[in-house]
């Protein structure tokens, strides 16, 4: 871990270590801002510039927390982030920031910018950090952005809001897949990219948590 | 070293100057970007106006575009709601009528039962937007707000030409559940406004909000609306704000004396 160079810390968490893909973290905001690209994109790089600065700022102080309210004291550097990201959203893109409603305020409680903190910033330098939550942000990104084109193109038939297949409602022949639209659809396709991630790293596939005992009795279960 | 890092006071130091850093920072950004983000509101509550005035055209206009049509189409007046008649008393354009909700000198206190939108003080003096069409009023906007389950929704409803007829309803603030009481926003239930009738023959409100879908044979199917699944209260909420706001506490009066050309 300490003899990781940056470009390392910035790349890996793309697809060596997703923070979705691998650690399973930042679920809930995944299904809920992809529906479409946009507010994926804009949910992006929020959280992205949340965590690195984060990272940034904790790792900076970090040999002057003292331990026991170290938790208490990131969580105030990352919710006062958060509310300045809320704040500019609202001042230059109101009508995006009404679309992500609740979730930017989520940030303060998604598991990658917590999860960084304490197991990257509190350990290593500043800038170092900063790439560090870069690049989990941008591991974040990679997967709400595919997420979004997936549910936008196949759930409305649209890409950023501009037709790509016409609906039929519109008098095209694309049928729209209106499931895509709703949040369960990013569980199904979130399953299906971990699957495609671990068939093509297979380190990344984990040992199963327990295994099923021999059966010994000749007998079946009754 | 550890020990002296540990320390009741200089944890208690630390904590003080990073909340203090930290609240230095929110402040000014609050304080910073207040200006453009009234602005976005204003912008906002003109381009709802449009929409549900159906000036729009169902387009997402940009912001200078809103501005420009709201100018040329909508004159906002304001109406004493107490004798339902215009009045001059102050400028419609800086009127805030929220503002005038919580001064005792400009409203007054909704005792129990007649407060069904549950907003507790009634301003006196409200602002109403007509559009005109050839020197005649074709659509009155009228603001409408009440409490759903978790916040106060404020909306507008606009009627045609005969006060009778909706034109549309739609909220632009609130905070309700999404997915849930947040589908008042949804374009699908906002679509069963327009057409509608709030008054029925006799002239008595008959707007409502109904569970498990409208029935087409029912004679009262022209003035119901089916409600949100999945959330009562809402629902509820906004059947009672219409009422309120429509009904003789609100802007009944004033839509009475319109329709005689007294207002």
């Amino acid at each position: 871990m300490s003899k990781m160079t940056a470009k390392e810390v910035l790349l890996n968490p793309i697809f060596n270590n997703n923070p979705i893909g691998l650690q399973i973290l930042g679920i809930c905001s995944a299904l809920a801002v992809t529906s479409n690209l946009k507010t994926a994109l804009v949910m992006s790089v929020a959280l992205t510039l949340v965590c690195g600065f984060s990272n940034l700022f904790i790792s900076m102080i970090r040999s002057q927390i003292p331990s026991s309210i170290r938790m208490i004291v990131q969580m105030v550097i990352i919710a006062s982030l958060v509310i300045l990201v809320d704040q500019v959203l609202k001042a230059y893109a109101y009508s995006l920031s009404k679309q992500l409603s609740v979730f930017v305020g989520l940030i303060i409680t998604n598991c990658i910018v917590m999860g960084r903190a304490e197991a990257f910033a509190m350990q290593n330098p500043p800038m170092l950090s900063f790439v560090d939550g870069i690049g989990n942000g941008l591991g974040y990104s990679v997967m709400l952005i595919a997420l979004g084109v997936i549910r936008e193109l196949f759930g409305a038939g649209k890409l950023m809001g501009y037709e790509v297949f016409p609906v039929i409602n519109d008098g095209g022949w694309y049928l729209p897949n209106g499931m895509l639209l709703l949040p369960p659809s990013a569980f199904f396709l979130i399953g299906l990219f971990i699957w495609g991630l671990r068939a093509w790293k297979k380190d990344q596939v984990e040992q199963p948590s327990f295994k099923m005992a021999p059966q010994v009795s000749n007998k079946e279960a009754y | 070293m550890s020990n002296q890092k540990e320390s009741t006071a200089r944890t208690l130091t630390v904590a003080l100057l990073v909340c203090l850093v930290c609240s230095v920072f929110v402040a000014g950004a609050a304080v910073a970007l207040k200006p453009t983000q009234v602005e976005n509101k204003q912008l906002d509550k003109q381009r709802s106006i449009l929409a549900i005035a159906g000036l729009d055209g169902g387009k997402a206009l940009s912001g200078s575009e809103v501005k420009k049509l709201y100018g040329d189409k909508i004159v906002a007046k304001v109406v004493d709601l107490r004798t339902g008649q215009f009045t001059d008393a102050v400028d419609a354009k800086t009127y805030d009528q929220f503002k005038a909700a919580k001064d005792p000198k400009a409203s007054r206190v909704l005792k129990g039962g007649e407060d069904l939108a549950q907003i507790k003080r009634q301003e006196n003096l409200a602002t109403v937007y007509l559009v005109e069409t050839d020197g005649q009023t074709s659509t009155v906007i009228l603001p409408v707000r009440g409490y759903g389950l978790w916040s106060t929704l404020y909306g507008f409803i606009a009627l045609k030409g005969d006060l009778n007829t909706v034109v549309g309803m739609g909220f632009y603030q609130h905070a309700e559940t999404p997915g849930l009481g947040g589908e008042v926003d949804n374009p699908k239930w906002k679509g069963q406004w327009p057409g509608k009738t709030v008054f029925d023959a006799e002239g008595n409100l008959a707007v409502a909000i109904v569970k498990g879908g409208v029935d087409p044979q029912s004679p009262n199917a022209a003035h119901q609306v089916d409600a949100l699944a999945g959330a009562t209260l809402t629902s509820v909420g906004v059947d009672n704000l219409l009422k309120f706001w429509l009904g003789e506490q609100g802007f009944g009066p004033f839509l009475a004396k319109l329709r005689a050309g007294e207002a």
